[in-house]
């Protein structure tokens, strides 16, 4: 059954054409991976498809019904949810608090269950213990996660991780991969953009490579590893 | 409950004062004080909680001035009755506005505003019936008792109003629309993919900030016996009521309390004895001084200072 | 009905007004357009460069050598303005965007009671040997004053508009608005790049406040005023857009001058205010918009 169904989408920019009639189609509890060089349209997709941008062109279909017309806080609302690729916390309030809004306008939870169910996630997460931590003391590793637990406390059908590792050192990366797994195993569909690619062949089921707002290759981690337009798309022609 | 009791007090202290003996200066000098209090307390609710600055507070406040001079000259309308009428209108006028420029990004709001009193301001310098350019000289109606004077009962009205509006801050500050605003304020992308319905919640503060400040507008004929337009619609106010909250801290309803009864009561020392001028400058030079040196304002200055 | 001899005139005496407003918003087409800076203060810099042309002006210079001998004085202010800007509020990042506002505002009135202690509310003017005196047309007169300012905009705009485009230090000021990362990625400073630019933009508001003196007489509370017009033309034009601000400044002057012809001076003052939030409720982006 198809969670997430992408019929044809167009976004452009002025002349600047983002995404190109791009289409695909996401398994419910799927490990898919979204690969691509810079300004190949991977983030205009999700924003897309989280609602941040209006697509042109084009449907967007989750759980059989059509939300490219919804503005952002209601496809949340819905089950989808991301993580910013440049941390984006909300930087006067603590940890926990920041899991509170979705808590409150996601799941609309009392105080006493949102609190008891953000405590549960930052549990998962490994960020119990700064959990009445301002957010704006965090260090990076600690940020991302924090992406992540803000993402889930909006109990989501769909989670777009967008590039959640980048920057980020061997021991950290694996630490981030490790979560994304547990989530995936309490059947969480999840999308990952990465651009550290053993992180995505690790982690994915199935792989799709965009370039300049196509979709050029579509496959397993091992296909897409072997395919020469994606190695032509990622070292230059 | 320990906010009601003292807010219940405070109103009693006034009217306790309204009703004593004190200099009759007093009164016209705290009217002006307590109506600074609904301007910030109003403005930090958007401005403070939702980060979206608003420079045209003179729209809101002169439009609900000339509102309550209509009521009074069309209809007699007695006092509480213009400052509702008032208060519907500079909501009006904040949904309006909000609608129009809250998608868009902070500045472009802020300039909107701008806009607005502008327009405003034009618009009664070319409407006869409330005086035009020139304005309007008010006969104020019968002073009701038990109280000595107008201004009297106007300070006990305006006390009540600033009690009403930091009542109304404080809801919204600690309820679930304080967080989302606040949401807003820290990362508005943010809050929209954490479920935060953003515009709606930047609509809710603008149209209740516009809603108090045109009460505060309502009772200021009646104090002066008069209104014009260059006064009522000045860009004073906008930065009066901006630099208050940032002065006293904009976290917190208590923050723009503390600002305006500073600030205004400065105002109030520095117009009579040295100049309006000079008065103008000071307010300049504190909310640069603030904003640059103090930017959680005087309520951060003390936490920090007892923090350690 | 409008007689079409008036409503032509209406329409010249816009073209040289809206040139006018074109050459006092440019600097704001830079400093807001390009590096997003919420430069309210913007007009009462330019009317404090009325004022210092009025000063140097006194010496017996004519007020267009003024404007341009007090540019470079003004460049450097700017600079200072910016580096303080940066250091204080945009390298904090969204959380300072409040403030920096906030600060600016507060920099307009400083600047404008400034004004008021040092000259009084009293209006000033100067004096040339263009001003007072119009070119005849026909039936139309078309004031000397104007003709400079129109004149002195176009060499403006076409100045700036050519620096952008075809020096190396144009075309990085035009990156950095687009894209700073890379521009960092190129091993230039972003901050002094930007720093540079709002030292134009200053020293470009130095000649603003010459014309706005030649053109009628100055008050310190006029930057007030102008916050619309600047505004609205450079949002009409379009973020960043140079050639935009000369089209947007046309359509200003010449809906200013009609209003004026048709319905008084009591309504003019709206006029940019208003054609400002008709901008921004049918098309933000402007004519022209990045």
């Amino acid at each position: 059954m198809s969670l997430l169904r992408v019929e044809k989408l167009s976004k452009h920019f002025g002349g600047f054409t983002a995404l190109d009639g791009v289409s695909l189609e996401i398994a419910q509890g799927e490990r898919f991976g979204l690969i691509g060089p810079n300004g190949s349209g991977k983030t205009t997709l999700i924003n897309c498809i989280s609602g941040a941008l209006r697509n042109d062109s084009g449907n967007i279909v989750f759980e059989g019904r059509e939300v490219s017309g919804l503005p952002a806080y209601q496809r949340t609302r819905r089950g989808i949810a991301r993580s910013f690729q440049i941390p984006r916390p909300f930087h006067t309030m603590t940890v926990l608090e920041n899991l509170l809004v979705p808590a409150a306008y996601v799941v609309h939870l009392p105080e006493a269950e949102g609190m008891a169910e953000s405590m549960k996630i930052l549990g998962l997460m490994g960020l119990a213990e700064k959990a009445h931590t301002l957010a704006s003391q965090l260090s990076q590793v600690e940020l991302r996660k924090l992406e992540l637990a803000r993402a889930m406390a909006a109990r989501p059908r769909l989670l777009i991780s967008d590039e959640a590792m980048a920057g980020l050192a061997g021991a950290e990366v694996d630490e981030v991969l490790k979560i994304l797994f547990e989530l995936n195993a309490t059947g969480i569909t999840i999308i990952m953009i990465e651009h550290i690619m053993q992180a995505v062949m690790r982690f994915s089921q199935r792989v799709v490579c965009l370039d300049a707002g196509k979709i050029i290759c579509e496959g397993t981690p091992a296909a897409i590893v072997q395919n020469p337009e994606v190695q032509k798309a990622y070292l230059g022609a | 409950m320990k906010y009601w009791i003292g807010a219940v007090v405070l109103f009693l202290v006034a009217l306790g004062l309204a009703l004593s003996g004190v200099n009759e200066y007093f009164f016209y000098a705290a009217y002006i004080v307590l109506t600074f209090v609904v301007l910030a307390t109003a403005w930090n609710i958007l401005g403070g909680y939702a980060g979206y600055v608003n420079f045209g507070t003179g729209a809101f406040f002169g439009l609900g001035s000339y509102s309550a001079v209509v009521l009074f000259k069309a209809l007699e309308a007695p006092l509480a009755v213009q400052i509702v009428a008032a208060a519907l209108v500079g909501g009006a006028l904040g949904f309006g506005v909000g609608m129009l420029t809250l998608r868009l990004r902070g500045i472009f709001f802020a300039i909107a505003t701008v806009a607005i009193l502008f327009i405003c301001e034009t618009l009664m310098v070319n409407w006869r019936y409330v005086g035009g350019a020139t304005g309007l000289q008010l006969l104020r109606p019968e002073v009701i008792q038990p109280f000595a004077s107008y201004t009297r009962m106007l300070f006990v009205v305006m006390a009540l109003l600033a009690i009403i509006a930091v009542s109304v801050a404080r809801y919204v500050q600690i309820s679930w629309i304080g967080r989302g605003l606040r949401a807003i304020r820290d990362s508005e992308e943010a809050a929209e993919c954490s479920g935060v319905p953003t515009l709606r919640l930047k609509l809710f503060a603008c149209t209740v900030s516009g809603a108090l400040m045109g009460a505060a507008g309502a009772p200021m004929p009646m104090y002066l016996s008069f209104i014009e337009p260059a006064s009522s619609f000045s860009l004073n106010w906008g930065v009066s009521a901006l630099a208050m909250p940032m002065i006293g801290g904009t976290a917190h309803w208590f923050g723009p309390v503390v600002g305006a009864l500073l600030l205004g009561s400065i105002q109030q020392i520095v117009t009579v004895t040295i100049s309006n001028e000079i008065n103008v400058l000071v307010v300049g030079v504190l909310l640069v001084l603030f904003v640059v040196l103090a930017p959680d304002g005087v309520l951060g200055l003390f936490r920090k200072f007892f923090r350690k | 009905m409008i007689s079409g001899e008036l409503l032509f005139e209406a329409v010249l005496f816009g073209v040289l007004l809206g040139c006018f407003y074109a050459a006092v918003s440019i600097g704001l087409s830079v400093s807001f357009g390009l590096l997003d800076v919420p430069h309210v203060a913007h007009p009462a810099l330019m009317v404090f460069g009325s004022y210092c042309t009025y000063i140097v002006a006194s010496y017996g210079i004519d007020p267009i050598v003024a404007g341009v001998l007090l540019m470079p004085v003004f460049f450097l202010l700017g600079i200072v303005v910016y580096r303080f800007y940066y250091e204080t509020f945009e390298k904090r990042g969204t959380e300072a965007a409040v403030r920096g506002l906030a600060f600016f505002f507060g920099l307009a009135f400083i600047i404008e009671v400034g004004l008021i202690l040092v000259f009084g509310v009293d209006q000033r003017t100067v004096e040339a040997a263009y001003i007072g005196a119009s070119l005849e047309l026909g039936e139309y007169r078309l004031p000397y004053r104007m003709l400079v300012a129109f004149g002195v905009a176009l060499v403006l705009t076409a100045t700036l508009t050519l620096y952008l485009s075809k020096t190396f230090t144009g075309r990085a000021i035009k990156a950095v608005a687009q894209d700073e990362p890379a521009l960092r990625l190129m091993g230039a400073n972003p901050v002094r790049i930007k720093q540079w630019a709002f030292g134009i933009a200053t020293g470009v508001s130095a000649l603003a406040g010459a014309m706005l003196i030649i053109v009628g007489p100055v008050e310190p509370a006029m930057d007030r005023l102008y916050i619309g017009r600047t505004f609205c033309v450079v949002v009409l034009a379009g973020l960043g857009s140079m050639t935009g601000t000369l089209a947007a400044g046309l359509i200003l002057g010449i809906a200013e001058s009609i209003v004026l012809m048709m319905f008084g001076a009591s309504w003019a003052p709206a006029v940019a205010f208003g054609l400002l939030l008709i901008v921004l409720g049918i098309r933000p982006q402007g004519l022209f918009g990045r």
